[in-house]
């Protein structure tokens, strides 16, 4: 009877054990995105921010960018990521595996835990990339990963390290293990009472059914005011109850189940097995206390159809035929209605709605969208698509549909982008070309003139070096000095020449003259040296002026060019690129929602069929107790 | 009856359950199929977005005028960041509401970047002005002008906003590189 109140609850005790322990780890390790501490590099932190939002695709193409530019740099040790390496590798993995990139997450984590890096760093790489492991539901090569960790383990993470392990114990079924390694976590705060219930699972996978219902029933009394450890408790206690319920242990079953919060997740299944508990032990008046509570909930949900089915049963064996009869009678009504709108439900989803709905944005703001579904008023085909779409593998495909619609109006958007950009090039063409060429003769021009001013720079640096080395006097003279001299030079040749009795004395008022002139390159050399020199600084003062502009120029030159050279190829290949993609998109997301409607039209469909079965048990059923509620009345007895 | 009851839903719910069971691996098997495809185009995607960023840089943002504002809210801050605007040389360059989300990942400690534009080089000015509330729930708006340089390279501006409990400057501006 028992096997067969397990199967009318619709899970086996091992199948609902197993999902439990799936999900109780995926609550407590679950990846979140490195904290930034003290931030250094604005990249790392733009990252962060979309990650936070759970917009991994930005995040992670915001840090594959980045990462790739430290990668690329001559001095990593000076580039502001340096700071944050390790973390930006470590939430690269975090964001793939969020963002469902199984096959390329762990990666990075993997070179770093390659690299010569001191032995936290090591040791927390090589226990995120047995996570990942473990996600990629790989627990041989997560083991191997854990295995590798030895040395200082950073504090923060040494209880995950310990509850992974023993998670990946109880997937390669190794629960003896996985009990030794829980049982050094049970006061592990940050894990709450996951590892308390997965130690109570591991004891019973163990086969150490005693020790485990202990366990359970200590976890189910963790008495926590966090929602995460009540959903624990809660899911502790519904094992429990089951598991006892089994053992025809009825009344550790009542308390297992009557432990459950009334609202909450498991609320609706608590209260039907706590029904079915009371029933099992003969207790009927007991069972109609929290079947009367559940037939007044959402008349979709499984536990309530059940229930309402129950509870005139209950009645039934209380010899209350009369209203047994009247409740089923409601059941049948009720029955017929849910029946017309599964079958509305699977029209609606025939019809694209369900995918329609999925795609709203509004209702992806919000972070439990799914359970908000039901919400929608006009999409009647998600009431009861709610414990389908809680499944792992519709999640998975669910978000595979979502994100590829993300994916989907991104191309579009480039895809359009792609003309904008031709027009911005073509516009900067038709502004540039006709400039360019005269720009570039007067360019010509007075690069020319910059290079012989430079020429003459370099000459009269020169100069002054020489002088420096062999004082030259006659260097420094002025240009009317030189001009004298030269003129001077050219009388000596004239009077050298001349036969005229007055060249003697006009020779010596010339030899006066020079030493005149000599006099004073002498006396005044110093002087004239130095101001020379500050002539000279001055001059490179108004030439890194001259470069500035000039460089400033060439650089203006290059960017007019770069507007609107370069970019045909680019954008070719990009817009092939995106065009390919688009297609591919598409083709998957038509793929990837006909199955979803597949599944849910079977889902839905599975519903009809056992809604059909109640409906004609509740019909055989209501015909029986009106029988019997008149036979009890011809009798004499109580309806 | 009760043996009825279970028995006739047995029957039903087993042979619903064995054609399910089947249905179920066969679109498991095509769902596990489609997820390595999704995997593979999400790579590919990725792949466009970075060159396609790239190109727009390039096009968009030369480096000799690029210029980019980020914003985060001081650490331990308590402040609810309603709205920030930012004016360049007097125009008005961008006027930001935030969502919850988005408030919620600044106090994180992420960076939003709330502007990319050009400007030329030389001297300019940013000012800043931040709406907002406190915890009391008093309202909070400040504004503050900052100049700065902008040279040859990209120019980053990291603008770190904080209630005035905190006794750190309402806005503060750093440089980035």
């Amino acid at each position: 009877m028992h096997r067969a109140l397990h199967i009318v609850l619709g899970l086996a005790p091992a199948t609902a054990l197993a999902f439990a322990a799936a999900l109780a780890f995926a609550a407590a390790l679950a990846p979140r995105p490195s904290a930034a501490g003290d931030l250094r590099d604005l990249y790392f932190g733009e990252s962060l921010y979309h990650a936070y939002q759970g917009r991994y695709f930005d995040a992670l193409e915001r840090l594959d960018a980045e990462l790739a530019q430290h990668r690329r740099v001559d001095e990593p040790e000076r580039d502001s990521l340096q700071y944050h390496k390790h973390s930006a590798e470590f939430s690269v993995g975090d964001y793939e595996l969020h963002y469902r990139m199984h096959h390329r997450a762990g990666r990075a984590i993997r070179a770093v835990l390659e690299s010569d890096v001191e032995d936290p760093v090591r040791n927390e790489a090589a226990f995120r990339l047995a996570r990942i492991h473990f996600q990629k539901g790989q627990p041989q090569d997560a083991l191997e990963a854990l295995e590798r960790i030895r040395g200082e383990v950073p504090v923060s993470i040494r209880d995950e390290i310990a509850f992974l392990r023993a998670n990946v114990y109880l997937a390669l079924g190794r629960p003896a293990e996985a009990v030794d390694v829980l049982k050094g976590l049970q006061g592990a705060r940050n894990l709450g009472g996951f590892a308390a219930y997965n130690r109570g699972i591991a004891l019973l996978q163990a086969g150490r059914s005693s020790e485990a219902l202990q366990q359970l029933d200590k976890a189910g009394q963790l008495a926590d005011a966090d929602p995460a450890t009540q959903a624990i408790e809660d899911r502790s206690n519904m094992v429990l109850g089951k598991l006892t319920l089994e053992s025809a242990d009825y009344e550790r079953a009542q308390r297992s189940f009557d432990r459950v919060h009334l609202e909450g997740p498991y609320s609706n299944q608590a209260l039907l097995n706590a029904g079915w508990a009371y029933t099992a032990a003969a207790n009927y008046e007991r069972a109609l206390v929290p079947w009367n509570v559940l037939v007044q909930r959402d008349a979709t949900d499984s536990a309530v159809q059940e229930a309402k089915l129950a509870l005139p049963f209950a009645y039934g064996k209380l010899n209350a035929y009369g209203r047994a009869a009247l409740l089923y009678d409601k059941a049948l009504v009720s029955f017929g209605e849910e029946l017309q709108k599964v079958d509305a439900s699977i029209r609606s989803v025939r019809e694209g709605k369900f995918l329609a709905a999925l795609v709203r944005e509004e209702i992806k703001q919000d972070k439990d969208w799914v359970v908000r579904l039901r919400l929608l008023p006009d999409a009647p085909e998600t009431f009861y698509l709610t414990t389908l779409m809680a499944s792992h593998d519709f999640q998975t495909a669910l978000q595979n549909y979502l994100d590829m619609e993300d994916l989907r109006k991104k191309l579009l958007t480039w895809r359009s982008g792609f003309a904008a950009y031709e027009d911005i090039i073509r516009l900067r063409r038709e502004n540039y070309e006709p400039l360019l060429p005269g720009v570039d003769a007067q360019f010509r021009e007075l690069d020319a003139q910059m290079r012989q001013r430079l020429e003459q720079r370099d000459n009269l640096d020169k100069r002054l070096q020489g002088i420096l080395i062999a004082p030259r006097a006659e260097l420094l003279a002025t240009a009317d000095e030189r001009i004298d001299l030269i003129r001077i030079r050219s009388l000596e040749a004239a009077l050298r020449s001349s036969a005229d009795p007055q060249v003697p004395a006009l020779q010596e008022r010339l030899a006066r003259v020079k030493g005149a002139i000599a006099w004073n390159l002498r006396t005044q050399y110093h002087a004239r040296l130095t101001e020379a020199h500050k002539h000279l600084l001055a001059l490179d003062a108004d030439i890194a002026v001259l470069k500035t502009r000039y460089d400033a120029f060439v650089r203006a030159r290059q960017a007019a060019m770069h507007s609107y050279v370069g970019y045909d190829d680019p954008i070719k290949r990009l817009r092939s690129r995106v065009g390919d993609a688009l297609a591919e998109v598409n083709t998957l997301m038509a793929r990837q929602g006909e199955l979803i409607e597949t599944v849910a039209v079977n889902e839905l469909k599975a519903r009809g069929t056992r809604l059909e079965v109640y409906q004609t048990q509740a019909r055989y059923a209501v015909a029986d107790s009106y029988d019997r509620a008149a036979r009890a009345q011809a009798s004499g007895g109580a309806p | 009856m009760r043996h009825v009851v279970i028995s006739l839903v047995l029957n039903a719910v087993l042979a619903v359950g064995v054609t399910a069971a089947h249905a179920q691996d066969a679109n498991r098997e095509q769902m596990k199929g489609l997820d390595e495809q999704v995997q593979e185009v999400k790579s590919d995607v990725l792949s466009i977005a970075a060159e396609l960023n790239q190109l727009e840089e390039k096009l968009l943002y030369p480096s000799n005028t690029h210029l980019a504002v980020f914003v985060t809210i001081a650490p331990g801050e308590t402040l609810r960041l309603d709205a920030m605007r930012v004016h360049i040389d007097g125009q008005l360059a961008t006027h930001y509401i935030y969502t919850f989300k988005e408030l919620e990942a600044l106090q994180k400690g992420g960076v939003q970047r709330i502007y990319t534009g050009n400007v030329a080089s030389g001297q300019h000015e940013i000012e800043l002005s931040l709406a907002g509330k406190l915890a009391s729930g008093q309202d909070y708006t400040r504004t503050e002008r900052f100049p700065f340089s902008k040279e040859v390279g990209p120019k980053l501006i990291g603008v770190t906003v904080a209630g005035p409990d905190s006794g750190k400057p309402a806005i503060a501006v750093g440089d980035w590189h």
